[in-house]
């Protein structure tokens, strides 16, 4: 439909200019690119390999050769954390993708129909909430076995009560609406009107949740890693990294503080992203904490 | 459209179901396109049962609109929702084109929905505001694949537009950058997609500032008569409701209480509730205005959790008597095609404008 | 009679993204003791805006120009304490929905003699009996019990009783009413208009009364204002206004109403929309829809306001019906 592209450009044209206008979501969004261009382009970009072993480099400070250091077998920790990158990136957006397409779909649905098919769906999902994040992700790992596929899947379940939660809150009011009413009277189907009037009109918060989640979930995958359950060694991933780094505090600060580093920024560029949606989308859209809310 | 044109059309008799059970007389009778059987609309709420519908009896004749006055609370825009199954039935029948729709599924009901369509009150709240004003014309027709592809569909969506007032490349545009009467246009305009039997119009121009209403009623009209259309005009504008109908009826805490044509019921009413209401509506003129007795009624409309036994109205009525607790009146007729649901139809009206 | 409220060239302008709003764009009006000023117009038309600014409570957004006086004090000048002061203790208001104006948590007797415990001084005992005197005084039933009762447990009329009993708290001399009986039933609405009349005999209150119903201001008013895109386009005594309209716009919102006496005839209707506050013609604001569309002296020149009769005033270059034709 050429009228839905014309509207989407417009509320995208106006999230942006409203983004360029705010010094700390351009910071946030500069972050971001930065990251997606590391990302794609890591292996490349990186000077050397990551796992180029130099046993007479080991543990070299930062110098203009390496700039963030060398590691204890002489791995150059700039290279490593660029390629890192990509892993958290990657996890970022397919356990987040996974929580909204399942978390949507059951939030939608659970909305849209109420009754026993809400019931059951949202009290399986306050299940899930109830157990602290890295916990549940820890056990659906030690189930799954450890590794890149199963942390995405693990992040992915972990996240997916909070969209469900999300779209069920605005489903809930807009399936209120006279507009849902009037397209009833027309006769569309159920799956027509949560389509084409339920979701887009629901869609500003599920983006703001959606830029929310991707820093949690790379945050998970990082606290993931550290434990060992996430990316297995050689690969490279900052919480690994960051595990490897600690023994190592006093003696080769650089070894954490950079990966470190990079998961803060990360983080704080996606919230800086994330909240500045949701000033520009809707005012009054509803996030985690007012989802939880209204699920009573 | 002329008098004696509206006088040709005045041919809606709400059935009264009950106690006359004889064929009401009709001026040349037109096909009836729906029609309520004793409807009961009732809806559990955390007061209890609420009886927003209690027996409502009513056709609707092809080429006639039918008029339904009531304040809030009477029930008059749940019956309009019936008519679309928007609502379930408690009991009694709705039915649409000689079918018995009562117990229809969800998925016959689409079908329904084209041939019965609404006008909702608020035209802003009914537009979906992500859509253009051409999506949410062309939603049913495509919902009811009533045209092949999109240039179709745009030729459609335009000629719909210039039916009621608007410019084709208003197509385009969003809700928000129209005007409220604009809007109810689009409004209208989507009604009238499916070619519907019946528009259910509920309180149509409610919404709308004075020289908008009239626009809409005139653009109203002026489809009927171009269309042939068939129309349930529901609004608490007496005014408006005797302008626009062929025959209205009055409704009071989910009961017809009266029915008739326009000028019957303005110069003659026979229930004292309708006597209350149009006396109650004020004219612009403050001579009249000065010199007009007001019948006040006391009070509110009851709790429809718990209506009053006998005659719904007699709480509040300045004429009840002791009989009214214990009949439940039905409607009767009072005059030729003129009906109320009074123990004491007439007379009680008399005797309020005297006293 | 000195006015209870006088407002002279009042002016408002809102500052919006798209630029300056302007919202009332010169207005007079003054309300004497006990009479009743009806304000009309469509929405749109300044006319509660013109109210709301004369008596400090425009939006922050908003810009106020022009001279108020209240009971012969002119308001603008004044500080903020002074002027809420100064209203609290005379303006008594009514807004059109009961149930925002009222606090769901608080009973409504506690809320009636709020504005007076702070004004006169009242403590807790004598507020309550004054509440219950106040709520007799609006009519609502058993008021020694309902005075302990909640908003959400009376009626929408009931409600709005109950308002109307906190604008009376404090014995006001003028009492504002916005759009008080729009969201009630007519039958309801009747017995508001009836109370407040009733009210207004009884205390001698003035009372500005606005309104989009040209049949509810036909029953309260004793002098009405037509406003139109932020100014007045005709004013002066009920009967005169209604009887001989002069201005193009109040002779066609007059007709525009369905009259059961006319039988089905087409509706006289006013073409087009009127124009944004954003931008408002140099000219008569109202020349693009009016049905007499003099000349190329209404586009550019703004009308004044012309007296036509004894107190009535109407700001077109063309009164109707033209001056031949009166009598």
């Amino acid at each position: 439909m050429s009228e839905r592209t014309i509207n989407r450009e417009g509320q995208l044209r106006r999230a942006l200019a409203a983004l360029r206008r705010d010094p700390l979501a351009l910071t946030g969004s500069l972050v971001l690119a930065v990251l997606v261009v590391v990302g794609v382009g890591g292996s490349w970009l990186a000077p050397s390999g990551i796992n180029e072993v130099n046993v007479d480099q080991m543990l070299q400070p930062p110098s203009w050769a390496h700039p963030f250091g060398t590691d204890e077998l002489g791995r150059d920790v700039l290279s490593r954390v660029m390629v890192a990158a990509r892993v958290s990136l990657q996890v970022g957006l397919v356990s987040v993708g996974i929580a909204l397409v399942v978390g949507v779909t059951l939030g939608l649905f659970a909305g849209y129909y109420r009754g026993w098919l809400d019931n059951v769906l949202m009290r399986c999902m306050d299940v899930l909430f109830a157990f602290p994040v890295l916990l549940l992700a820890v056990a659906i790992v030690a189930v799954l076995g450890p590794g890149l596929s199963t942390a995405m899947v693990a992040i992915g379940v972990v996240y997916t009560p909070i969209f469900a939660r999300v779209t069920r809150a605005g489903v809930l009011s807009v399936r209120e609406q006279v507009f849902v009413r009037a397209a009833v009277s027309v006769g569309a189907s159920d799956l027509r009107i949560m389509r084409r009037h339920v979701l887009p009109n629901i869609a500003a918060p599920l983006i703001v949740q959606t830029s929310l989640s991707l820093a949690f979930a790379i945050l998970s995958e990082a606290a993931l890693s550290f434990l060992g359950l996430g990316v297995q060694p050689p690969d490279p991933a900052w919480g690994r990294m960051l595990f490897d780094g600690r023994g190592f505090v006093t003696d080769a600060w650089w070894l954490g503080f950079f990966p470190g580093a990079a998961i803060f920024l990360t983080v704080l560029a996606f919230n800086l992203v994330g909240d500045a949606l949701r000033d520009v989308l809707d005012p009054r859209q509803l996030t985690v904490s007012e989802a939880r809310r209204s699920t009573a | 459209m002329s008098e004696r044109q509206r006088a040709d059309l005045g041919t809606a008799v709400p059935a009264d179901g009950t106690a006359h059970g004889g064929v009401p007389k009709q001026r040349e009778p037109g096909e009836v396109v729906a029609e309520l059987d004793d409807l009961a609309v009732w809806f559990p709420t955390p007061a209890g049962l609420v009886r927003a519908v209690d027996g409502v009896s009513l056709r609707v004749r092809r080429g006639e609109t039918l008029g339904l006055v009531g304040e809030s609370g009477s029930g008059k825009s749940t019956t309009g929702l019936a008519l679309l199954r928007l609502v379930d039935p408690t009991s009694g029948t709705v039915r649409v084109g000689g079918e018995d729709v009562t117990r229809w599924s969800r998925r016959r009901l689409r079908a329904l929905r084209r041939r019965v369509a609404m006008v909702f009150q608020d035209p802003q709240a009914s537009l979906d505001p992500r859509l253009t004003i051409g999506a949410s014309i062309a939603e049913p027709l495509i919902v009811h694949r009533l045209t092949d592809g999109g240039a179709a569909r745009r030729r459609r969506v335009g000629e719909l537009l210039d039916m009621v007032g608007l410019r084709g490349e208003l197509a385009d545009r969003h809700p928000h950058e129209l005007s409220g009467g604009q809007r109810q246009r689009v409004g209208i305009a989507r009604a009238l997609a499916g070619e519907p039997d019946l528009i259910v119009l509920d309180e149509p121009i409610a919404s709308l500032d004075l020289s908008v209403q009239a626009q809409i009623m005139n653009l109203l009209r002026r489809l009927q008569r171009d269309l042939g259309l068939t129309y349930l005009f529901i609004a608490h504008d007496l005014a408006a409701v005797e302008h626009m109908s062929d025959r209205m009826a009055v409704m009071y805490l989910g009961r017809i209480v009266e029915s008739g044509t326009p000028a019957q019921i303005w110069r003659d009413p026979a229930h004292p509730y309708t006597a209350a209401l149009l006396s109650a509506v004020p004219v612009a003129d403050p001579q009249v205005e000065r010199e007009r007795r007001r019948i006040i009624l006391s009070g509110d409309i009851p709790s429809p959790v718990d209506p009053p036994g006998g005659c719904r109205f007699r709480t509040r009525c300045p004429q009840a008597r002791p009989e009214c607790a214990e009949t439940d009146p039905v409607l009767a007729e009072v005059d030729p095609d003129h009906r109320a649901a009074c123990l004491f139809a007439k007379e009680a009206v008399r005797a309020m404008r005297s006293t | 009679m000195k006015p209870v409220l006088a407002v002279e060239d009042l002016t408002v302008t809102i500052g919006t993204r798209r630029g300056p709003a302007h919202a009332v764009a010169g207005v007079d009006w003054a309300v004497r003791p006990g009479e009743t000023l009806a304000l009309v117009g469509e929405s749109g038309s300044g006319k509660s805006m013109s109210v709301l600014a004369a008596t400090g409570l425009a939006p922050r957004t908003a810009r106020v120009a022009g001279r108020v006086h209240l009971l012969g004090t002119e308001l603008t000048g004044l500080g903020e304490d002074r002027r809420r002061q100064l209203r609290g203790r005379h303006i008594g208001f009514v807004f059109q929905d009961p149930m925002t104006s009222l606090n769901p948590v608080l009973t409504v007797g506690r809320q009636v003699t709020e504005a007076a415990e702070e004004h006169l001084g009242l403590t807790r005992r004598a507020a309550r009996s004054r509440a219950v005197e106040l709520l007799e005084l609006v009519g609502i039933p058993s008021a020694g019990q309902r005075v302990d009762a909640y908003p959400h447990q009376f009626s929408g009329g009931m409600r709005q009783r109950v308002v109307i009993a906190m604008a009376l708290a404090c014995e006001p001399d003028l009492l504002i009413a916005d759009e008080p009986t729009t969201a009630l039933d007519v039958t309801t609405q009747a017995q508001i208009v009836e109370l407040v009349a009733d009210l207004q005999r009884r205390l001698g209150t003035a009372v500005v009364w606005i309104t989009h119903d040209l049949g509810v201001v036909a029953g309260i008013a004793d002098t009405v204002a037509v406003m139109y895109a932020g100014r007045i386009l005709e004013q002066g005594p009920v009967d005169a206004v209604f009887a001989t309209p002069s201005h193009p716009y109040t002779g066609a919102l007059l007709a525009a109403r369905p009259d059961p006496a006319a039988g089905g005839a087409e509706l006289v209707t006013i073409a087009g929309a009127p124009p944004s506050p954003l931008d408002l013609p140099a000219g008569c604001a109202f020349w693009p829809r009016c049905p007499v569309r003099g000349d190329a002296r209404c586009e550019h020149e703004l009308p004044p306001l012309v007296p036509v009769s004894a107190g009535h005033q109407v700001r077109t270059f063309y009164p109707q019906p033209s001056d031949g034709e009166r009598q």
